[in-house]
């Protein structure tokens, strides 16, 4: 039962950090994000191939399997993901919002765009999955019933580590209040001076920061593959609206609930209905309380 | 009798074609007239095509259901009634709250749609699908060709029904409302209409069509599995409408066939010109292609090829003229 637990913590973990990611610009651009899943994939090919080139296995740590390569690879498939992302913006969300385009049309597009990104990773990655390392993991025991991999432990931490990058960004600098208040009212802000599109940029950035992480290291302990961010997709929806919409804290509440819950789906022997399972408590929420766990009624 | 094969071509391609024109009319209610914005019609087009399999269809041995063998036009009503109530389920909740909401729960339905027809097998008999479905009519000839045609009567008289309701209603009171909160749902409110009836409403009319085409294709092909119900065939479907012309059901069938023209034309060139070493990756560049054509047509032509007409009341095109 805890080793259920224990997994879901871990499953959560990946999720919140995609969904933090789905969450910034659905706050400051004011649209969901349909083509998430396919930054998180794209930017775990891009760790996948500077991982290949630096050598998989070198300067393996401690007990963990991964080395530094891996931890170099996210800062890099950071910058090179941020680049095609910006582009992709400059060249489709930018046009779209000057013609003041409707929020669905957005959608519509991001939703394009996914289908896109899958299918360039199937152009130039192929169809198979890719393994970071053949490593065969050991799991040793932390608590007794509980046995855990050691990079799974890494990983949990990393992504705390992440979170709470994130909330001191947001709320100790400057860059970090500018967001904030771009995401509470854009026009007052841009009133105050704010330059509306260096935080739109920004917000990007740092959206894509959270899901190339989350794709690296997901695709570190199970695999690479071009449907990686499209799966995750529905589960980091449903921890955003479980959570409520604009309240990163209660994003990563519900990427908790949303992790444990599929982890108890497999417990409880649905797990071919994982993402079903994270749908109906999606569901379930908008029925009874359609802000969300910690958000505000509009 | 080459002829004979253009013909027998043409008809199984309009067969298919009208598939998509049923399924794109049901789009139309619902993102070009009312402006609801529906990700998984995949999901609601496997509803119905399974729901006329399961009811139609022969019995299995490793189901729990089928072997009703129930007249093909009631497993398309049956069709109807189920994708309607999924509908109404999915409309009930989202659609009282933001928009994307509906966006995000459609998609979640298809998703799960689809798990359920890869791993419900007492149901759907997982990646295997189900088989042998009926045809309506194939009885009345020995011949394939004749059978197709007649098939493709049944489908024309299916759209034609449809269409003409649709037109109907869509020029009613009813439909000047949907366009009404369509371009501002705060006036319709103010005007005393219950947005959120009226969404849902059109809602479940759409979906229920998106059903029903997958009815009809289910017991056209006869063969149903997982496989036919992926998130392209929703792209699909918008670049037809957006292709046509959203807000135009006329646009809607001629996007359709255009665009599955589009789509057959470049199968056959990938297979003729493609070696089979890179036919997987020629048929992803063609789906990053129909990705492409999408974007493209929000950004530089969003209306579509055939524009919405714009329909006044008899009282209103009087009241034009007045002022000409």
């Amino acid at each position: 039962m805890m080793q259920f637990v224990a997994d879901g913590i871990l499953n959560a973990s990946l999720i919140a950090l995609g969904a933090l990611g789905l969450s910034m610009t659905y706050n400051v651009l004011r649209f969901a994000n349909f083509a998430q899943g396919e930054v998180l994939a794209i930017g775990a090919y891009f760790a996948l191939g500077a991982v290949t080139v630096i050598g998989a296995g070198v300067g393996v740590m401690g007990p963990v399997k991964f080395g530094w390569p891996l931890l170099v690879s996210i800062p890099l498939a950071i910058v090179c993901t941020s680049i095609v992302v910006l582009m992709v913006d400059y060249l489709v969300f930018r046009p779209l919002r000057n013609s003041n385009a409707s929020r669905i049309t957005l959608i519509m597009a991001a939703f394009g765009l996914s289908l896109m990104g899958r299918n360039l990773i199937h152009l130039f990655a192929g169809g198979d999955p890719k393994y970071f390392s053949f490593y065969i993991p050991k799991a040793i025991e932390i608590m007794p019933g509980v046995k855990m991999v050691p990079d799974d432990l890494a990983i949990i931490g990393l992504c705390v580590f992440a979170v709470v990058s994130l909330h001191m960004f947001l709320t100790k600098t400057n860059m970090g209040r500018m967001m904030r208040a771009v995401s509470e009212n854009p026009t007052l802000a841009r009133i105050n001076g704010i330059d509306l599109k260096m935080i739109i940029r920004m917000t990007w950035i740092i959206g894509t920061a959270l899901a190339v992480t989350a794709g690296t290291l997901q695709g570190h302990i199970f695999q690479a593959k071009a449907e990686m961010g499209f799966d995750m997709l529905l589960p980091m929806f449903a921890a955003l609206i479980l959570g409520g919409v604009g309240n990163l804290y209660g994003t990563v509440l519900g990427a908790l609930v949303i992790g444990l819950a599929e982890s108890f789906a497999v417990y409880f022997d649905l797990s071919a209905y994982r993402a079903a399972v994270s749908f109906m408590i999606m569901l379930l929420v908008l029925l009874v309380r359609p802000q969300g766990l910690l958000g505000e009624r509009e | 009798m080459e002829l004979l094969g253009v013909v027998s071509f043409l008809v199984f391609f309009l067969i298919q074609s009208s598939f998509f024109s049923l399924t794109s009319i049901g789009l139309n209610i619902q993102w070009g007239f009312t402006g609801l914005f529906n990700v998984g019609i995949a999901g609601f087009f496997a509803v119905g095509a399974y729901t006329s399999a399961i009811m139609t269809g022969p019995h299995y041995d490793d189901t729990l259901f089928g072997g009703y063998d129930l007249p093909v036009p009631v497993g398309w009503l049956g069709a109807i009634v189920v994708t309607a109530f999924v509908a109404a389920i999915i409309g009930y909740i989202t659609l009282r709250l933001r928009e994307d909401f509906l966006a995000i729960s459609t998609f979640g339905i298809a998703v799960s749609i689809q798990l359920i027809a890869n791993n419900m097998d007492q149901l759907t008999r997982g990646p295997e699908g189900l088989y042998s479905l009926p045809k309506p009519l194939e009885d009345l000839s020995a011949s394939p060709l004749v059978d197709n045609i007649l098939y493709l009567g049944v489908c024309i008289g299916v759209i034609g029904l449809v269409y003409w309701g649709f037109e109907r209603i869509l020029r009613s009171p009813w439909g000047r409302v949907l366009r009404a909160i369509r371009e501002d749902e705060h006036a319709a409110m103010a005007m005393g209409k219950n947005v959120f009836a009226f969404r849902l409403q059109s809602f479940i009319l759409g979906s229920a069509t998106m059903g029903l085409a997958g009815a009809l294709y289910a017991n056209f092909i006869g063969f149903i599995s997982p496989t036919d119900f992926l998130p392209i065939f929703t792209i699909q479907i918008f670049v037809m409408v957006i292709v046509g012309g959203s807000g135009n059901n006329l646009g809607a069938i001629v996007g359709s066939v255009v665009m599955w023209g589009v789509w057959s034309a470049s199968d056959s060139l990938i297979a003729a010109v493609v070696s089979p070493d890179f036919q997987t990756q020629a048929a992803a560049a063609r789906i990053v292609l129909i990705g492409l054509i999408l974007v493209l047509m929000l950004l530089y032509r969003p209306q579509g090829l055939l524009p919405e007409k714009h329909i006044v009341s008899a009282a209103g095109r009087m009241k034009l003229k007045g002022e000409d």
